[in-house]
């Protein structure tokens, strides 16, 4: 292990430190003006981190040769392919930012730069395979999110979102601190190959406690349940944009680490969380479904559909088998198109004055008015409600598949049922859009941007997206093995 | 014909006209929707020509390894080939149904259509267990649409309740699918069809399974989402949804529940015959005081579906074959009845029965026919409900006594509540003015219930032509159910004499 290794081994995290230091100087010097040519350097910056992570994941890198600075750190292909769709996301957000912030002249330089900067600490997260490097990477990535959720210094809710973000991340930090020097103190070590040897013969009740404190920090931050109370307030206060990255890459992260976490430093003790992850699991289903039924707000309502979605891929965790982890994988990919292609949606839904429209009832009528539209944003409902022929029911399918394989029919049973209870809130959207007189609210010309977003995520997400299941299920599938070696 | 992907092509016909008609104005959506339909039950004539009676089990077959998971299999039975054939020769009447009833969104109706007709398709090829669920599932969505954008009143009420009750039904049907591709370790369902589970496994997939198909038969007590979804639907949504989408739950028993759980099947026989007895009873007698046309033509409906089960619980041949053609008479005739009454309510906007009166004064064609469906759905012999319910009955009859006694209360109530809505639609005086002055039916109206009048005649004159196609099937499938059968309650036996000494023997003993 040699220093050059090393640094070759992180060579997209590099590749964006670098870029976002130049573009912070950029920003200092260039002003707001300068920030639509910052975006577009940053997405380039993504880009090339993608294209640098690609080899990882296509050649199906696992094993010893990934660590990088003696274990600290980890470039599998797991980590690779968490790291392409954090990279798709953030790029997206940057994407679909400035139309939304022009509005209201706030299209500052720093935001590109945050976005980057979140990216680098979401890129450690799932890279980590050390307690020390999990909670850099996390805070890195929440300190630049508190910053970008109260984004919109004029508005309210956004300086609202902002500071609930922080007091509760805070905690949640707290708490997955705890966790882990919990955890420390009784595996005497901070390597997640170390806490799974230590663990192998048996757990100990302070190392219990660890693991359950640092699966309560890790919950809080996928939004399960009973830790989700504050995903509607920030997705709804948080500007548009800064949503649809919240939505998406921080959750891959945060998922992304949780699986790493439980199979690779807590596999031999499965057991021990697996009670607890299919609680989440359930409540998680059944609570985002319940939630969203009572929301008029679209974007409250997607926040529910995601802890909702958090449920269903926690199934595939809860089977702990390699099949369950490469079906989360392969949701999360899906989730990320869906989520995407809902955000883009909602900020192309403006009124004549270019304000946004959140409401649900001024979206009524909406195929008649905007039959494009329309269209799309049922497509991407009846995708998350899982109704086949839409590709979002393959996630579904293929994480009941693994609990089913897995032996976990009642689980699989229950989490099926439950999902109708969420179809009659994605119904409900459908339902304003197609049945109700139209309010003839939306008015507003869209972004080409965002219009190219929503074609693209509705082609992944349309039949046409079963055609990826051969490429894309193996793809997850190394993953899911790399994941796996190390034990 | 071999090699042609004859399957895909009915698939594809459809599906690209549903798209084209997306961007289409009114006028030239009807003519491609038309078109598109027309091609459809041609490919389908043809696919019947071609259709080897007496030769493989599985005929046009296809198979491409496209997705990981499942596979793009499609092929047909006899079985299969005959709802084909009820989906396309009932396509064309539903385009034709809503020619000039639906006024707005006329592409995306049409569209909504030829996307169901595609699914439709999809489901009766289906070759492969998974991709059969997602034509099976899949058909909601534009259910759905249908009934909640076009409907009536109540139409959003009704589009809930069908897709929440359906899709609740499904979902308990696909664990129950995961574990058996698990376990079987294919997703074939041709040879998931002769695989062997476990009799006691077989009771809880028996049971995912029913949760699902009863659902979409509908069987009494689930059956309470059809009423309130056929009311609501436009004319042609009833007519497809009587028509196809209910013989989805049939094909699934017939193709699923039987031939892969048959001891669960015997097991839970009672329990079917059971509800079908209370189906046939209830649901007619409901129909008796119904005041609104659709919602009595509704509750028949579920009244007939009963027969379809207790024919396919019973066994055997009759009762199997007996089932398939109820099946494909019901579909005929429930279409034809609900067309009848769209006819009417195009011209007077109302279903209400009291409305109307003394039809045949002043619509003497629309009145031989409204007779001809009305006995079709009776059961008069020589029209098509006649054969089926007879063997279906017939089949039932060797198992078990009573629920064929029971069961066929139901065409004595039939006759009541059928022939009390024609007095009351069509003879007596005219009692209203605007109803005795609506006009006869015009051509576009006479094709349509002609063609459906002569497909009902010739299911009752010579039904040989719809049972030769599947014969060999439902032999199969009563020879893979034959080592479950239960053992019947009639209990026949040819009386033997006993010989004369013994008899003797007995009267001195008892001196």
């Amino acid at each position: 292990m040699d220093w050059s290794q090393s640094l070759r081994l992180i060579a997209p995290e590099e590749t964006l430190s670098i870029a976002s230091l130049i573009l912070l100087l950029v920003a200092a010097w260039g002003g707001d003006k300068a920030a639509k040519l910052i975006s577009v350097l940053a997405v380039a910056a993504l880009v090339a981190a993608g294209v640098l992570v690609a080899p990882a994941l296509c050649g199906g890198a696992m094993g010893t040769e990934t660590f990088a600075f003696y274990g600290q750190f980890k470039a599998d292909a797991f980590a690779s392919y968490a790291k392409v769709l954090i990279y798709i996301s953030a790029a997206v957000s940057l994407v679909v930012a400035p139309k939304f912030f022009d509005r209201f002249n706030a299209m500052r330089a720093e935001y590109p730069v945050l976005v980057l900067l979140a990216a680098i600490g979401m890129g450690m997260m799932v890279s980590a395979t050390n307690l020390i490097t999990l909670y850099i990477g996390l805070e890195m990535n929440s300190l630049a999110a508190y910053v970008l959720a109260a984004f919109l210094r004029t508005d309210g809710r956004s300086a609202e979102a902002g500071l609930k973000y922080f007091v509760l991340g805070a905690l949640a930090s707290g708490i997955l601190l705890y966790g882990m020097s919990l955890t420390y103190g009784f595996a005497g070590t901070t390597s997640f190959d170390g806490i799974s040897a230590s663990m192998a013969h048996g757990l100990s009740n302070g190392a219990l406690f660890g693991l359950v404190f640092v699966f309560a920090g890790l919950a809080f931050k996928i939004s399960a349940v009973p830790f989700h109370m504050w995903t509607p307030d920030v997705y709804e206060g948080a500007p548009t944009p800064v949503t649809t990255l919240f939505a998406t890459a921080p959750k891959v992260a945060a998922m992304a680490l949780t699986m790493r976490v439980a199979i690779e430093a807590f596999g031999d003790q499965a057991h021990a969380w697996q009670q607890i992850i299919v609680f989440a699991a359930l409540a998680s289903i059944v609570v985002g479904a319940l939630g969203a039924i009572r929301q008029s707000n679209i974007k409250r309502l997607m926040a529910y559909s995601s802890i909702n979605n958090v449920g269903f891929m926690l199934v595939g965790l809860a089977v702990a088998t390699p099949q369950g982890i490469s079906a989360m994988l392969f949701y999360l990919a899906i989730y990320v198109a869906m989520s995407v292609g809902g955000f883009a949606m909602i900020l192309m839904l403006t009124d004549e004055h270019g304000n946004q429209v959140e409401d649900l009832s001024k979206m009524a009528g909406l195929s008649r008015t905007r039959p494009g539209l329309a269209l799309g944003l049922a497509m991407i409902m009846f995708s998350l409600a899982g109704i086949p022929p839409m590709f979002g029911f393959w996630g579904k399918f293929l994480v009941f598949k693994a609990a089913v394989d897995g032996g976990m029919i009642a689980l699989a049973a229950l989490g099926f049922a439950a999902s109708v209870i969420g179809a009659f809130y994605y119904l409900k959207v459908v339902k304003v859009m197609y049945f109700d007189e139209p309010a003839d609210v939306v008015k507003g010309e869209s972004d080409i941007w965002h219009k190219l977003i929503l074609i693209g995520s509705c082609v992944v997400i349309s039949p046409l997206g079963f055609f990826l299941t051969k490429w894309l299920g193996h793809l997850a599938d190394t993953a899911a093995a790399a994941l796996f070696t190390a034990l | 014909m071999s090699g042609f992907p004859i399957l895909s092509l009915m698939l594809l016909v459809p599906l690209a006209a549903a798209l084209a008609c997306l961007y289409l104005d009114a006028k030239s959506a009807r003519v491609v929707a038309l078109v598109a339909t027309l091609v459809d039950l041609a490919l389908g004539i043809v696919l019947w020509m071609n259709f080897d009676v007496g030769g493989a089990q599985w005929q046009f077959q296809e198979r491409h390894e496209l997705f990981s998971g499942f596979s793009y299999a499609l092929g047909i039975d006899g079985i299969a080939l005959l709802l084909i054939m009820l989906s396309v020769f009932l396509m064309p009447i539903c385009i034709g149904a809503s020619w000039n009833s639906i006024e707005k969104r006329v592409g995306e109706y049409m569209a909504a259509f030829l996307l169901v007709e595609t699914l439709m398709i999809g489901v009766f090829v289906a070759q492969d267990i998974f991709l059969f669920y997602m034509f099976f599932e899949a058909g909601l969505i534009p259910m759905y649409l249908i009934i909640g954008i076009w409907g009536g009143a109540d139409r959003i009420y009704a589009s809930y309740k069908f897709f929440l009750y359906t899709l609740l039904g499904s979902v308990l049907m696909l664990v129950a699918m995961l574990w058996m591709v698990h376990t079987a370790g294919t997703t074939s369902v041709p040879e998931l069809m002769n695989y062997d589970f476990d009799p006691k496994v077989q009771t809880w997939l028996w049971l995912a399974f029913f949760a699902s198909f009863a659902v979409k038969m509908p069987m009494w007590p689930v059956h309470t989402w059809l009423p309130a979804a056929h009311v609501q639907a436009p004319t042609a949504g009833s007519v497809i949804l009587a028509g196809v989408l209910l013989k989805m739950g049939g094909y699934g028993f017939i193709r699923f529940s039987l031939p892969m759980f048959p001891e669960a099947s015997a097991q839970f026989a009672p329990l079917v015959w059971g509800l079908s007895m209370a189906a046939v009873v209830i649901t007619s007698l409901i129909a008796l005081v119904q005041d609104d046309m659709k919602k009595l033509i509704a509750y028949s409906s579920v009244a007939h579906m009963a027969i379809v089960t207790i024919g396919l619980f019973a066994f055997n041949p009759q009762g199997l074959e007996g089932s398939m053609l109820v099946m494909l008479s019901h579909g005929l005739v429930s279409g034809a009845l609900f067309l009848c009454v769209g006819i009417i309510y195009d011209r007077l906007h109302t279903r209400e029965i009291a409305r109307y009166g003394g039809l045949a004064i002043n619509m003497p064609r629309y009145a031989l026919f409204f007779l001809l469906f009305t006995m079709a759905s009776i059961g008069l012999p020589g029209t098509s409900g006649f054969v089926g319910e007879f063997l279906s009955l017939g089949g039932i009859y060797q198992a078990s006594s009573w629920t064929a006694l029971i069961c066929t209360t139901g065409i004595i109530l039939g006759a009541a509540y059928m022939l009390y809505l024609y007095r009351r639609v069509v003879f007596g005086d005219q009692k209203n003015a605007d109803a005795a002055a609506m006009v006869d039916l015009d051509a576009r109206e006479l094709i349509m219930v002609g063609a459906l009048g002569l497909a009902v005649l010739w299911m009752g004159v010579y039904p040989e032509s719809f049972i030769a196609p599947m014969r060999a099937d439902i032999a199969a499938l009563d020879a893979r159910l034959a080592r479950a059968k239960p053992e019947g309650d009639a209990k026949l036996a040819m009386g033997k004499q006993k010989p004369a000494h013994e008899e003797a023997a007995a009267h001195e003993g008892a001196h």
